[in-house]
């Protein structure tokens, strides 16, 4: 049974690291315009889709996946400064129904230009199991994770060391104060997308190995991503990385020990314990609310 | 592309006027059709509707029938069973259609048959579960292999083997549930146990926890019913856990798809198929043979690789026209009459002799056991 | 002069069917915007008139279906009283999950609603032995109303008309009253609404349990109606389309989410002729709806139509 566990436990962090990425991806955006982007699971599709068609192409896998993720953040900055942009001061459930038109509006796209099958793209570095000690893990999961933590650390430090990190963590604070001491909140709006979109295609690029990819792929992953965002308090991004791993393990977990039917249900009634305990995620900064 | 999507702006226009075309001789004949070729089961319905377009284009070609002109009426039901309901509901009434053939999946077929029974009008359709024709209803017929076809294909092939100890694992979509179903209902006729039974989401990512459960129980073997993506994960992460025990995958998969997804682990899966996709493997005396031939080669000409879903398309577009041919009119109860006669059709899903009792009139050895091996198929049976 | 509309809209439904008799896009798709109606107008209590957004509103309707289902199929009911087990039970559900739910905030009660919505799903998938798995349950006897039985498309289109129009009467009256007004409240400042005491949990509770209601009452009526039921009429992407709707209408308006039920409705329809192109185009029509109408089509539209009015 520990041995089980311990198997359990390497596939749960495997997923968690997928979910934390894409949650990742929902706290930069929130960050910066209070806004879930419901459209960032498409991100991770577009990246994964692209790439895809690209080494099918005949394209060296690194290249495909450089050209992959210009591309989605090509897409990214379009769909800000076409669709965000504009509806500027809409309330949250507006901005909710654009972000998820916008999701449609990607999908409808990629079906046109891939059609419905699945598709896969090759492991980066073979499919011989690794073991560790009982747990057998695939090379590919190692990308996902090595992956996870490098660009986890590196958006930790771009918003917390450098100059342009600060200005956009200071929009999410307060943006009149932030329009106010100089920043250009609009620049600020464009990067965070561009980067949440770069982030879910290199994030899609990594798990396509393991997951595949389809037109829908996105469906279930934006899901995924946006319940680790939640749970670790939205707008933190360390806490989506938290709770993306947590959500992970619990699947796991609720999937090896208690009933593989439920697990989603389990998963989500875990989301909802802690939501009626901490109101705003694990991690999440209390707010005011202005009178 | 173009054409279509300018033939389709039409008949929305002609459709918001609400125009009707009034019955007469020279208008076309029309089939109608509801599959999903959107959603979960799209892989399903896709290749349905291509084929169900190439053969009537084809039929048009070739002079039509009854003198008439054929005329494809299609919506897609995204896999929800209560637009397929309306959608069921539009052909009938607002299309007039004169036979309907479609439901890619059991729940959308299942969901309609309360009104083609009420309003009197054949419906032949293209998914798995024995549900569908047992009880028989008057107006319904089905042309694809059942779950429990599958289900004893597999279980006779364990048994040659001598393995009784069998894992489940199976999604939790309609075709995989009802294929579980049929694995546990049969199991003690074929004298098998199943030791334990896994379950997982179609669209999950990673199914190796239900699998470490899997590997710690004594099952000789491992049968995973489902289709899309999930069953080559599922194929991926046995080989991942070095889980060396044999591996059964049902028809769900019976695509070239599968085989590009799941790659090397892939490699000694078996799965009863249709015919189809080993086609060039049968004995020239094989009857099936010189149709299963012609069907893929025009499939393949125009659409990529065949599967055995398109050819459920095309069985089920063949008997309705050739019932409509024989009952010599679009009558509706003559026309069900011709389909309930059909006998000694050859299908791509094998031979077709349907009774009053028996709406899909296919016997066992419809099924053929076959391995991947070398990123191909192989007969093993 | 409150209810002209409500009187303009009973006159339209009825209408309808003696203008176009026994045309498909009347009565069935008629029925299926009716239904589309009583689910957005009571979500519309809660999102457009308290505030609070709800991704899990599917459930509700799914609970009302699934009790007439299994009640009438696999005990035998008759169809009023499972109705009423439906009502009951959702409420109850409501209720009981109200407190905990409304207490959070924004994309919080999003994720919460979300979940409860997922949970139910996974449940009508997961508990075959009740729920007929996700091939759902088949052979639901048609509705028995009073010794008149509900049957064929052009009675159902009657009753479903009926049973919309009175939920539209109801969401008139509610949002007229004392509730009404304290909901309007919370939806400016929960927390200034609170110093002025009114007991702004309490009146949000309410309003879920009554939007829970009318969703359980859509759900039981639609049951009957296809005489089947199966879990993907309750997943998500329902839910999500329930909001659209409402959002889409023009929120905070029982006509603007009306007319946005039929509007999404036909609009499916209308789309489908386009098959690959079909999700593109909803999707873009979505989009920019919401960012040249942020009101909504049925606030948006009349503006416009009072403008052109001014010219002329």
């Amino acid at each position: 049974m520990p041995e089980q566990i311990f198997q359990f436990l390497v596939t749960g962090i495997t997923v968690g690291a997928l979910y934390a990425l894409v949650g990742l991806g929902f706290a930069l955006i929130y960050n910066a315009s209070d806004v879930v982007n419901f459209a960032q699971g498409e991100f991770v599709m577009l990246g994964a889709m692209t790439a895809i068609a690209l080494v099918a192409a005949g394209w060296p896998l690194a290249l495909a996946a450089i050209v992959a993720t210009a591309l989605t953040v090509v897409v990214g900055l379009l769909l800000e400064r076409f669709a965000i942009e504009p509806a500027w001061g809409a309330s949250v459930v507006a901005t909710i129904i654009i972000t998820i038109g916008a999701a449609i509006f990607l999908r409808g796209v990629a079906l046109l230009l891939w059609g419905k099958d699945f598709h896969a793209l090759p492991p980066f570095s073979g499919d011989t199991p690794l073991h560790l000690g009982s747990a057998t893990l695939l090379p590919q999961s190692l990308w996902v994770l090595g992956g996870a933590a490098a660009l986890v650390t590196l958006v930790h430090l771009f918003l917390n060391r450098t100059l342009i990190g600060k200005a956009l963590l200071a929009c999410s604070f307060n943006r009149a104060a932030a329009q106010l001491v100089g920043i250009n909140v609009n620049v600020m709006l464009r990067l965070a997308y561009g980067l949440s979109a770069g982030l879910g295609a290199i994030a899609g690029i990594l798990i396509a190995p393991i997951t595949f990819s389809s037109y829908e792929a996105g469906i279930m992953l934006g899901l995924k991503g946006f319940s680790a965002a939640i749970v670790g308090g939205i707008g933190n991004p360390m806490g989506a990385v938290a709770g993306g791993l947590l959500l992970g393990v619990l699947e796991a977990l609720g999937a090896g020990l208690i009933s593989s039917g439920y697990k989603d249900a389990i998963a989500f009634m875990f989301v909802l314990m802690v939501l009626f305990f901490e109101p705003t995620g694990l991690f999440g900064h209390k707010v005011a609310e202005r009178v | 592309m173009k054409n279509r999507l300018m033939k389709n702006l039409l008949a929305a226009t002609l459709l918001l006027t609400g125009s009707h075309l009034v019955n007469a001789a020279d208008d076309p004949i029309k089939i109608g059709s509801f599959l999903t070729v959107t959603g979960p089961a799209s892989f399903l319905g896709d290749p349905e509707l291509k084929t169900l377009q190439m053969v009537i284009e084809d039929l048009n070609a070739k002079g039509g029938l009854l003198g008439r002109k054929v005329e494809l009426v299609h919506y897609d039901t995204g896999g929800n069973a209560k637009e397929a309901v309306n959608f069921v509901k539009r052909l009938i009434k607002s299309d007039n259609v004169d036979i309907i053939v479609g439901g890619t999946t059991t729940g959308d077929t299942m969901a309609v048959i309360p009104d083609v029974e009420k309003e009197g009008i054949t419906l032949i359709s293209l998914a798995g579960a024995v549900d569908i024709v047992e009880p028989v209803k008057k107006w319904v017929f089905k042309v694809a292999h059942t779950d429990r076809m599958a289900a004893a294909k597999i279980y006779q092939d364990l048994r040659k083997q001598n393995l009784t100890k069998v894992a489940l694992i199976t999604g939790d979509g309609g075709f995989d549930k009802s294929g579980r179903e049929q694995l546990r209902t049969l199991a003690p006729e074929y004298g098998m146990t199943i030791v334990v039974d896994e379950s997982y989401g179609n669209k999950d990512t990673d199914m190796t926890t239900q699998l470490t459960k899997i590997r710690a129980t004594d099952a000789q073997a491992i049968i995973n019913f489902g289709f899309g993506q999930a069953p080559a994960i599922v194929t991926k992460n046995i080989k991942q856990l070095g889980i060396q025990l044999p591996v059964y995958q049902s028809h769900g998969v019976a695509s070239k798809t599968f085989i590009d997804l799941a790659g090397e682990a892939g490699e000694g899966v078996r799965l009863p198929a249709a015919a189809l996709v080993v086609a060039e493997q049968l004995p020239d005396t094989d009857p099936q043979k010189p149709v299963l031939l012609a069907y893929k080669k025009d499939y393949e000409a125009k659409h990529g690789p065949v599967s055995t879903f398109g050819g459920h398309g095309y069985d089920g577009v063949m008997i309705a026209i050739e019932a409509i041919k024989r009952a010599g009119s679009v009558d509706k109860a003559k026309v069900r009459d011709e389909v309930e006669n059909t006998k000694g059709f050859i299908g791509t899903a094998g031979i077709f002799n349907m009774t009053p009792q028996d709406h899909m009139g296919l016997t066992l050895d419809a099924f053929k056991m076959v391995e991947i091996r070398n990123g191909g198929w192989k007969i093993v049976d | 002069m409150r209810l002209a509309g409500f009187y303009l809209f009973a006159v339209f439904a009825a209408l309808l069917p003696i203008l176009f008799p026994d045309n498909y896009f009347v009565i069935v798709i008629g029925a299926s915007a009716g239904l589309n109606v009583m689910l957005a107008v009571g979500l519309n209590l809660l999102i457009g008139y308290a505030g609070q957004i709800s991704l899990g509103h599917a459930a509700f309707f799914g609970m009302g279906a699934y009790a007439s289902a299994i009640l009438t199929t696999r005990f035998a009911w008759p169809g009023l009283l499972a109705m009423a087990a439906g009502l009951l039970v959702a409420g109850s559900i409501a209720w009981l999950f109200a407190r905990p739910i409304l207490r959070l905030r924004g994309h919080y009660l999003a994720m919460a609603t979300l979940g409860f919505g997922i949970i139910i799903h996974v449940i009508m998938v997961q508990a075959n032995h009740w729920t007929g798995g996700p091939d759902g349950l088949s052979g639901i006897p048609p509705l028995n109303l009073l010794g008149w039985t509900v049957d064929g498309d052009r009675q159902w289109y009657g009753v479903i008309a009926a049973a919309a129009l009175l939920t539209i009467w109801l969401s008139l009256n509610i949002v007229d009253s004392r509730i009404g007004r304290a909901l309007r409240a919370v939806r400016g400042s929960e927390f200034a609404a609170q110093m002025m005491g009114v007991d702004t949990a309490s009146a949000k509770t309410q309003i879920f349990v009554v939007s829970a209601l009318f969703a359980a009452f859509a759900g039981s009526l639609f049951a009957h109606q296809q005489a089947f039921v199966s879990p993907d009429s309750f997943n998500l992407l329902i839910s999500v389309e329930l909001v659209t709707m409402v959002v889409l209408g023009g929120m905070a308006s029982t006509f603007g989410a009306a007319c946005g039920a039929i509007a999404l409705t036909l609009l499916h329809q209308g789309l489908v002729v386009f098959e690959d192109y079909e999700m593109l185009i909803h999707g873009g029509l979505l989009m920019a709806v919401m960012i040249f109408m942020p009101q909504g089509l049925f606030v948006g539209l009349s503006q416009a139509v009072r403008r052109l009015k001014n010219e002329i």
